[in-house]
């Protein structure tokens, strides 16, 4: 055991854990607070990955913008800030459908990628992938710009009261 | 431990992150299961960079998260929208096209 097997098993359970309060919490505040841990957690395993500037990215937009906006909504439905019991929903089928899911996934990928060697690992760098998305990738940048721009405006016009000038 | 267990870990979040969407009911917790599942696929696509040591798959994990950011803002507004026409932010609430 490697500093980073041991660091990606107590990560990666406080991730899961994490996780199961986003699900389970009946606080909805709870629930995003839990969400920011579950977010952090994967940013530090983005972090053993070797890929450095996806870990920030994640810090930036995820904990920092998404979880902020979430508990805006939160605060603006006017949710209970109590307990609200709304798990109201059978457990059974959803169980299954999980567990299906993760089993099919886990057995499939490790079928397929059992016997992969791993090759030289390469940092996720800043720069590296700033040199890599301007050469290779610029055609996709800009259209997800167009698409940023996009989803700015049907916000506006999402959010927009009827009859207002 | 070979990079097969960061696959688990992604594969595990992503069902956790289903198996919320399938019993909450309240529309913003959903938007967090959702978000735990796009953040179990981009641990996926950042752990097969490190395996195909290319990184092309980070790349494709930041494309996700700016893609993951817009669809937070318009889904917010659809919430905050339904929310102020059926006073609830339960999915089951929202079962009209047109009020």
């Amino acid at each position: 055991m490697t500093v980073s097997d041991v660091l990606l098993t107590a990560v990666g359970l406080v991730a899961v854990g994490a996780a199961l309060a986003v699900v389970m919490t009946e606080h909805l505040v709870r629930a995003g607070l839990w969400l920011v841990v579950t977010l952090g957690a994967i940013a530090v395993e983005f972090l053993l990955l070797r890929a450095e500037f996806a870990a920030w990215v994640q810090v930036l937009i995820y904990v920092g913008a998404v979880v902020v906006l979430l508990l805006f909504a939160v605060m603006l439905t006017r949710a209970p800030i109590g307990p609200s019991p709304d798990l109201d929903r059978p457990l059974g089928p959803a169980l299954l459908v999980g567990a299906g899911t993760g089993l099919g996934l886990s057995t499939l990928f490790v079928w397929v990628f059992a016997d992969r060697q791993v090759a030289v690992p390469e940092t996720g760098s800043a720069q590296r992938l700033g040199e890599a998305i301007f050469a290779d990738w610029v055609l996709p940048f800009e259209v997800l710009s167009v698409l940023l721009l996009a989803a700015l405006i049907g916000a506006i016009v999402l959010s927009r009261r009827e009859g207002a000038s | 431990m070979t990079p097969m267990w960061y696959i688990v870990l992604a594969t595990v979040l992503f069902s956790i992150g289903a198996v919320g969407v399938l019993i909450r009911r309240n529309a913003i917790v959903l938007f967090m299961c959702i978000e735990l599942m796009l953040n179990a696929a981009n641990l996926a696509l950042v752990t097969f960079s490190r395996i195909n040591g290319t990184l092309d798959g980070q790349i494709m994990a930041f494309f996700a998260m700016v893609v993951a950011a817009a669809e937070v803002v318009i889904g917010l507004a659809i919430i905050m929208l339904i929310f102020r026409t059926r006073r609830s932010a339960s999915v089951d609430d929202a079962n009209l096209l047109k009020y």
